[in-house]
């Protein structure tokens, strides 16, 4: 009897462990393919591939930086548009709101997430480029015409609207762990406050300070989230490489990049180009999805250890 | 308990059933040369946007004739194209700019050009209140996309069109941001009438758009509803998809002078000067050619294939596809606003597609 | 307390009024935003569904046609896609939970959160080169397999979380009775972990099932029905994305109402899953 035992064990684990070595085969054969076929343009190029500012299939120069900067500066918009409202939302849904009304409303904000990339570009297209076309870019304009920011050819699609996009498919990831990160925090530290007379909004900053890191991972959490996005972004953002201060001017990024060109690059170079900076975005969302990791444990861990 | 075996039972029928599908097929090195999986033949074509309608077209009405050869058109782009045909992920290719020397070069055997039909790359706008059609020359097309002319009431834009009152707004271009053979023959007609343009841009499928200009847009399909849905805009796509879109179509100017509407007539005078001079593999531009009454931004628009086609069934049904095409199918190209081959060029083709062959024979007995 | 009015508690109650209320607008403010989007889609879409529009097939433009093709290829992926995610996810989720706190579980579940993290452009990229390239075209098969290869890692995470909550009394009480290690992970601990595992599953399959990206290059899109998964397939997302982007109204049209059917599934999947595990509590 104890013998089929062990052998039974062995092949179940055995199995188990293969599927679970299929994780670590899958990332490492796209970091290896991704490299090998990257490889012509990095000997090409070297490190100035990030920095070059000129992106010309024809003339075989490839510079990354107009995407990345698409990337980073779309992203971090729709950041300072999210953040706030998904950190209003999470301490109104833990700290404030009474459950009856709290379940519906986080059930809501969740459904968000469950929209479809494509959808939300749909959306752009034909209900948000009109609107920022015909009404917020005009007050903005006029009234905020002198800032850079705002000045360029209004036309509804463009860095703006990509950003705005974006900011709604992040919001509710943020929100999600920042209630999560927040809930963490042990009653204990609510109680103490409210005992020593606090109103509800003081006691929510303290629980906010307690879960600092958390809310700080739940950002670049977030972050990652929208340096990835591609199909929203590729329908709003007007798929054109420059760099320049103005909010309704077209912008393109990198994974919007590959989603329009990579079909057609027949040029070994044009093609290794794209895998490089597909690489660059790899890498990039590593890093950023990494440190959001450590920074929400962090909370989490040091919470659960309070917890006792 | 129970729950968990039928759990089982059920997901070993998917496996099954997904396995059953996949073993339809041989998956092998380069192009599968079995029937596909359902019996019939199948071919997949792949490529330029700007033969779009037609060629959705035929492959429909030739499905409907040929009940047993399934025929999948993907628009891709000419790029996407002539990769997919060079990959061989594709049976044959479409694009409007012909290959370049290089890559006809890296392709395993011989490809062919065979061209269908004849088209106009016309400048559509959407301006309010303008109700008469633009005239404008390549130099005015090429200052616009060069930045050099900004507001749609630019004194060069006045000088062409006297008594039109133009808008006092920026001009949004929109270009094509995959690679395109629409963006060829465009980039072709604009080096040919402006040297700015020549020196700064040049003629290619993919060209480097002068950074901060306008707004790129994917396929025919892509510039046309960016155009339709911004005010002020002006972008370039096949006469069909304007006409197809009730916006205006810009006369351009040609060689001798006048400013030409796009129309089937006016394409097929383009392409007379052509016939006599087109080489054997029938490679050609013909922007700006010269006559009179001739639109400057006209094109052939090409299928590529291999000419030795390594499945005998396959390559029986694409020659006789081509061969209806060039034939029957050139009545379907007058309501699509595309112009039919011109007679000569038509006996050429005739000559091409009677060449491809399967294992040194001839497909076509 | 309350009725002492000095200005400083007068401070302190008005910027909590304040905070509150602001909190609660950012609440409305994103349910009204979700509201607003779902009301498009279904007040533009529900105008073109037909029976026709839900069995045909593309045809040229202005000659009606439909997405039937669509649905069937987008449930053919999913299917295939799940087929493979599911029992893998599953099989790595449980050897995360039972067997893997040592160094190569911690391995792999930092590659996991990883896999989940990629743009899923990315591993379309890499689908193509490994299957498509080789097999010569596009297909049904490719696409199921880069949406495999999404929907793994997410299941497992999941399914390792589940499985997590199981209380080890339960193993420790089986183990004590002398079933041996893979009879308590097979017969006790998965069929008590087995709801949440299937709400991980459906909401993958929920999520999977909106993918546009790594389909775009591994199964381009076709006009035919296909029943197999070796040609070229259509999907919902990646024909959503082709009619928005073009210029006839009368794809934009078809693209909402192919909207409003996708949504519906996705939305229906979620809230189902959603209300069978509130239950629970």
């Amino acid at each position: 009897m104890a013998k089929t035992g062990a052998l039974g064990d062995t092949i179940f684990r055995s199995i188990l462990l293969i599927a679970a070595a299929s994780i670590l085969l899958i990332v490492a054969a796209i970091l290896v393919m991704m490299a090998s076929n990257a490889l012509p343009t990095f000997e090409r190029f070297g490190f100035g591939f990030l920095v070059g500012r000129e992106w010309r299939p024809a003339q075989e120069e490839f510079g990354a930086l107009p995407f990345i900067f698409g990337t980073v500066v779309s992203s971090l918009i729709a950041l300072i548009l999210s953040v706030p409202v998904s950190l209003g939302i999470a301490i109104f849904l833990v700290e404030q709101a009474p459950q009856k009304l709290a379940r519906p409303i986080a059930f809501m904000v969740e459904l968000l997430a469950a929209i479809p990339s494509v959808v939300y570009g749909l959306w752009g297209i034909f209900v948000l480029a009109p609107f920022i076309r015909n009404y917020l870019g005009p007050v903005l304009q006029n009234n905020l015409g002198f800032i850079p920011l705002f000045q360029g050819r209004l036309t509804g699609i463009g860095m703006l609207t990509g950003a705005m996009i974006l900011a709604l498919m992040i919001t509710p990831i943020i929100t999600a762990v920042v209630r999560d990160v927040l809930e963490a925090v042990p009653t204990t530290q609510r109680e103490a406050a409210l005992a020593l007379g606090a109103t509800k909004w003081e006691t929510t900053t303290i629980v906010l300070g307690n879960a600092a890191s958390g809310i700080a991972g739940a950002v670049v959490l977030g972050l990652g989230r929208a340096i990835g996005e591609t199909m929203a972004v590729t329908m709003v953002i007007g798929n054109s490489p420059q760099i320049t201060a103005s909010l309704f001017e077209p912008a393109n990024t990198i994974a919007s990049l590959l989603a329009a060109n990579f079909a057609e690059a027949t040029d070994r170079l044009y093609l290794s180009a794209l895998i490089e900076i597909g690489l660059v975005l790899f890498l990039v969302t590593f890093v950023v999805n990494s440190l959001a990791k450590l920074l929400i444990l962090s909370v989490t861990r040091a919470n659960k250890e309070k917890q006792v | 308990m129970k729950l968990k075996s039928i759990t089982i039972y059920l997901f070993g029928v998917c496996l099954a059933a997904v396995a059953f599908s996949c073993s339809g097929q041989k998956m092998g090195q380069g192009n599968p040369t079995s029937a596909p999986s359902g019996g019939g033949v199948q071919l997949q074509g792949s490529g330029a946007t700007f033969p779009k309608p037609i060629y959705e077209k035929w492959v429909n009405e030739f499905g409907k004739l040929n009940a047993n050869i399934k025929i999948d058109y993907q628009a891709t782009g000419s790029g996407a194209g002539q990769k997919a045909l060079l990959a061989k992920t594709a049976d044959f290719g479409a694009s409007d700019d012909p290959m370049s020397n290089d890559d006809l070069k890296s392709a395993s055997s011989e490809i062919l050009h065979v061209p269908t039909v004849l088209g106009a790359v016309v400048l559509t706008y959407n301006l309010q209140g303008v109700n008469q059609p633009l005239k404008l020359s390549g130099q005015t097309i090429a200052d616009i996309y060069l930045g050099n002319i900004k507001k749609w009431n630019d004194p060069r834009l006045a000088v062409d069109n006297p008594g039109v009152t133009l808008p006092d707004g920026d001009i949004l271009p929109v270009y094509r941001a995959d690679s395109s053979g629409t963006s060829a023959v465009f980039t072709d007609f604009l080096s040919k009438t402006s040297p700015e343009w020549k020196s700064k841009v040049g003629t290619n499928k993919q060209p480097s758009w002068v950074t901060g200009v306008g707004v790129g847009a994917k396929g025919n399909d892509g510039v046309m509803g960016q155009v339709k849905q911004t005010p002020n805009s002006i972008g370039y796509v096949e006469l069909t998809f304007a006409k197809a879109n009730t916006l205006p179509a810009a006369q351009i100017k040609n060689r001798s002078g006048e400013f030409v509407d796009a129309s089937i007539e006016t394409v097929k005078a383009a392409a007379a000067g052509s016939v006599a001079t087109m080489p054997d593999d029938l490679r050609t531009q013909i922007t700006d050619a010269e006559g009179t009454g001739v639109y400057p931004i006209s094109s052939y628009t090409y299928i590529l294939v291999y000419k030795d086609q390594p499945d005998a069934s396959k390559g029986k049904a694409l020659v006789d596809f081509l061969w209806w095409a060039v034939h029957d199918g050139e009545k379907f190209a007058a309501e699509l606003h595309y112009a039919p081959l011109p007679a000569e060029v038509l006996q050429k083709v005739e000559t091409k597609i009677n060449s491809i062959t399967n294992t040194g024979k001839p497909l076509r007995q | 307390m309350a009725t002492t009015g000095n200005m400083f508690e007068r401070r302190r109650r008005l910027t909590n009024a304040v905070m509150t209320a602001l909190t609660a607008t950012c609440a409305i403010l994103v349910t009204m935003l979700l509201l607003v989007i779902l009301f498009y889609i279904g007040a533009r879409g529900i105008s073109s569904l037909s029976f026709e529009f839900l069995v045909e097939t593309p045809k040229p433009v202005g000659e009606g046609g439909g997405i039937g093709n669509a649905i069937v290829g987008s449930a053919m992926m999913t299917l295939l896609a799940a087929a493979i995610g599911l029992p893998l996810g599953i099989a790595a989720g449980l050897y995360l939970a039972e067997y893997g706190q040592n160094w190569f579980g911690n391995i792999v579940r930092f590659l996991a959160d990883t896999l989940i993290g990629i743009p899923s452009i990315i591993i379309g990229i890499f689908v193509y080169t490994l299957v498509v390239l080789p097999m010569g075209r596009q297909s049904g098969l490719a696409g199921g397999l880069a949406l495999a290869i999404i929907m793994l890692p997410i299941v497992a995470r999941t399914t390792e979380e589940m499985i997590r909550l199981v209380p080890n009394s339960m193993r420790e009480g089986a183990l004590a009775l002398g079933a041996p290690q893979w009879r308590v992970s097979w017969n006790i601990v998965l069929p008590a972990a087995a709801s949440g595992i299937a709400t991980g599953a459906m909401l993958a399959i929920a999520r999977v099932t909106g993918e546009t990206a790594p389909l775009l290059f591994t199964a381009l899109n076709s006009r035919f029905y296909n029943y197999y998964y070796d040609q070229p397939m259509s999907s919902l997302t990646v024909q959503i994305f082709n009619y928005a982007t073009g210029p006839f109204e009368v794809e934009h049209a078809m693209a909402w109402a192919a909207t409003l059917i996708l949504v519906a599934l996705i939305l229906m999947i979620n809230i189902v899953v959603r209300l069978v595990t509130r239950k629970r509590y």
